[in-house]
C-alpha cells in the first residue's frame, strides 16, 4: 500500500487538491446561495416565498449526478463551454445549497416568533430584524446540521469523477484500472477523504460546544 | 386632532374566524385606557392591530393621524411612535440588557451613540436595573425582563404604549415592581396608553377609561368610575364579580 501511494503520489495529491478546491468553492457558494433561499422562504412576500420553495424542492429532489450531467452536457450545448471540474462544482453547489436552505430555514423557524415581532414592533424592517436578531439566533440551531451538510458535500464531490473532474475519485479510478490493485487504491482514497471530513466534524462539534 | 388611536368600523378575520367585530373606538392623546375581557375575546388582537402586527380586513384604523390600512402608509414610521410590551417580554435573546435598549434607537432612529447610551442608562436607572446593564436576558428574572422591555420601548420616545397583559407571566412577588413602572409611564401627561390586564386594583388606579370586550366585540366603554360602580352590560358585571372575587 505504501508503494502504491508513493508511486502514484502526484496523482493522489492532484486528485486530493481538486477535491479540496471543489469542496471549498461549493461550500462557500452553497452557504451563500442556501442562506439566501432560506430567507426567501420566510419573507412576508408570498411570490418570493414561492420562488424560494420551488428552487429548494426541485434541486433537493433530483439526484446530484443528474444535475451535474445537466451542467456538463446541456449547458455547453447552448450557452458556454465548461469543463468537468466547473460543471461538477456548479452541480455540487446547487444541490448542496438546496439542503442548506432547508437547514437554515428550519433554524430560522426555531427562533421564537416573538423575537421578530418585538423587532418589527420597534420599527425595524424585516431585513434589519433578520440581520440583528433572528439570524444570529438561528445560527446556533443551524451549526450541527450544517456540519453534516459540509461533510456530505465533501463526500458528494466524488460526483466529479463522472464528468472528468480530476478529483480524488477520478484519480482513484484511473490508478485502480492501471495497477489492478483496487482494494488498496480505494482504501487510500478513503483515507484522503477522511483527512478532509474528520477535521470538519471535529471543528463543528467544537463550535457547537462553544456556542451552547 | 386630539385622538391618538381611532378605530372606525374595523373588522378583523383569521381565515373564516371573525376576531374583531365592527370595532369603533377613539382614544385621545394622553389617555390611559384599560382593556379587559375573558380569554379569547380579542384583546390581544385589538391591541396588536394598533401597530400593524395584525392586519385588519375592513374599516379604518387611524394611529397618530395616519390610516394603518392605507397601502401608502409606512408602517415602520408608525411603529416608531407606538411602543409595545408583550406578555412574554420578547427581549432580544442574543443581546445584553443595554444592547436591547440601544439597538432600535441606533438602527431605526440613527441616534448618536453617546446620546443613545446615556439615554439607555438613564432608562435602566429609572426602572431600577442599572446594575443589570451587561447581563443577558437569560440571566435576569421575569419581572426584571419586563422592566427592561418597558425601558426598551421608551427608548424610542413613543407617543403611545400598548401593554398586552404585561404581568400575566410573572410570579406574584414581581408584579408590583412592574406595575409601578407602568404607572409612572402612564402618568406622563403626553403619553397615551392602552393596557390589557387582569389586575383590577391597578386598573382602578391608572385608568381614565375601561373597555370590556367579549367575543370580538366591545360591550362596554365607560369612564373608570362608571365602569367599576355601575357597569351597564350584564356580561361585564358578571366578569367583574368573578375577577374581583379572586
Ligand atoms: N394567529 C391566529 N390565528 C387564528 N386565530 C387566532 C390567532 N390569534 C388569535 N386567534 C383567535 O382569535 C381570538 C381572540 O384571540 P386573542 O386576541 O388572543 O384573545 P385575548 O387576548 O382576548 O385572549 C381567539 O379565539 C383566538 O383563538
Ligand atoms: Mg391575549
Amino acid at each position: 500500500m505504501i508503494h502504491l501511494l508513493t508511486s502514484n503520489w502526484s496523482e493522489f495529491i492532484s486528485g486530493f487538491g481538486w477535491t479540496l478546491l471543489s469542496s471549498v468553492l461549493a461550500l462557500f457558494f452553497s452557504l451563500i446561495i442556501g442562506s439566501l433561499f432560506a430567507i426567501l422562504e420566510v419573507v412576508p412576500n408570498k411570490f418570493l416565498r414561492i420562488i424560494g420553495n420551488i428552487y429548494v424542492e426541485i434541486f433537493r429532489n433530483i439526484p446530484l449526478l443528474v444535475i451535474t450531467m445537466f451542467f456538463y452536457l446541456v449547458i455547453p450545448l447552448y450557452i458556454v463551454k465548461i469543463n468537468g471540474f466547473t460543471a461538477g462544482t456548479i452541480g455540487l453547489t446547487i444541490y448542496t445549497s438546496a439542503f442548506i436552505a432547508e437547514t437554515v430555514r428550519a433554524g430560522i423557524n426555531s427562533v421564537d416568533p416573538g423575537q421578530m415581532e418585538a423587532a418589527r414592533g420597534q420599527g425595524m424592517t424585516f431585513w434589519q430584524a433578520m440581520r440583528y436578531i433572528v439570524l444570529p439566533q438561528a445560527f446556533k440551531y443551524v451549526i450541527p446540521p450544517l456540519g453534516n451538510q459540509f461533510v456530505n458535500l465533501v463526500k458528494n464531490s466524488s460526483v466529479l469523477a463522472f464528468v472528468a473532474g480530476f478529483d480524488l475519485m477520478y484519480q482513484g479510478n484511473a490508478i485502480a484500472s492501471q495497477t489492478f490493485d483496487t482494494v488498496n487504491t480505494y482504501v487510500i482514497v478513503g483515507i484522503f477523504y477522511l483527512i478532509i471530513t474528520l477535521p470538519i466534524s471535529y471543528y463543528m462539534q467544537h463550535l457547537e460546544k462553544k456556542l451552547a | 386632532m386630539s385622538s391618538m388611536i381611532e378605530f372606525r368600523n374595523v373588522q378583523k378575520y383569521y381565515g373564516d374566524f371573525h376576531a374583531l367585530k365592527d370595532i369603533n373606538l377613539e382614544i385621545d392623546k394622553g389617555e390611559t385606557v384599560v382593556l379587559i375581557g375573558p380569554s379569547g375575546s380579542g384583546k390581544s388582537t385589538l391591541s396588536r392591530t394598533v401597530n400593524g402586527l395584525e392586519t385588519i380586513q375592513e374599516g379604518q384604523l387611524i394611529v397618530n393621524g395616519r390610516d394603518i390600512a392605507e397601502r401608502s402608509t409606512d408602517i415602520n414610521r408608525i411603529r416608531r411612535d407606538v411602543g409595545m410590551v408583550f406578555q412574554h417580554f420578547n427581549l432580544y435573546a442574543n443581546k445584553d440588557v443595554l444592547e436591547n435598549i440601544m439597538l432600535a434607537p441606533r438602527i431605526v432612529l440613527k441616534m448618536n451613540e453617546d446620546e443613545n447610551k446615556k439615554q439607555a442608562m438613564a432608562l435602566l436607572d429609572q426602572v431600577g436595573l442599572a446594575d443589570k446593564a451587561h447581563n443577558m436576558p437569560s440571566q435576569i428574572s421575569g419581572g426584571q425582563k419586563q422592566r427592561v422591555a418597558i425601558a426598551r420601548s421608551l427608548a424610542m420616545k413613543p407617543r403611545c404604549m400598548l401593554f398586552d397583559e404585561p404581568t400575566s407571566a410573572l410570579d406574584p412577588e414581581m408584579i408590583d415592581d412592574v406595575l409601578k413602572v407602568i404607572k409612572y409611564v402612564t402618568s406622563q401627561s403626553d403619553m397615551t396608553s392602552l393596557i390589557v390586564t387582569h389586575e383590577m386594583g391597578f386598573a382602578q388606579e391608572v385608568a381614565n377609561r375601561v373597555i370590556f370586550m367579549a367575543d370580538g366585540e366591545i360591550l362596554e366603554d365607560d369612564n373608570k368610575d362608571t365602569f367599576f360602580n355601575h357597569p351597564t352590560n350584564e356580561r361585564a358585571t358578571q366578569f367583574l364579580s368573578k375577577i374581583i372575587k379572586h
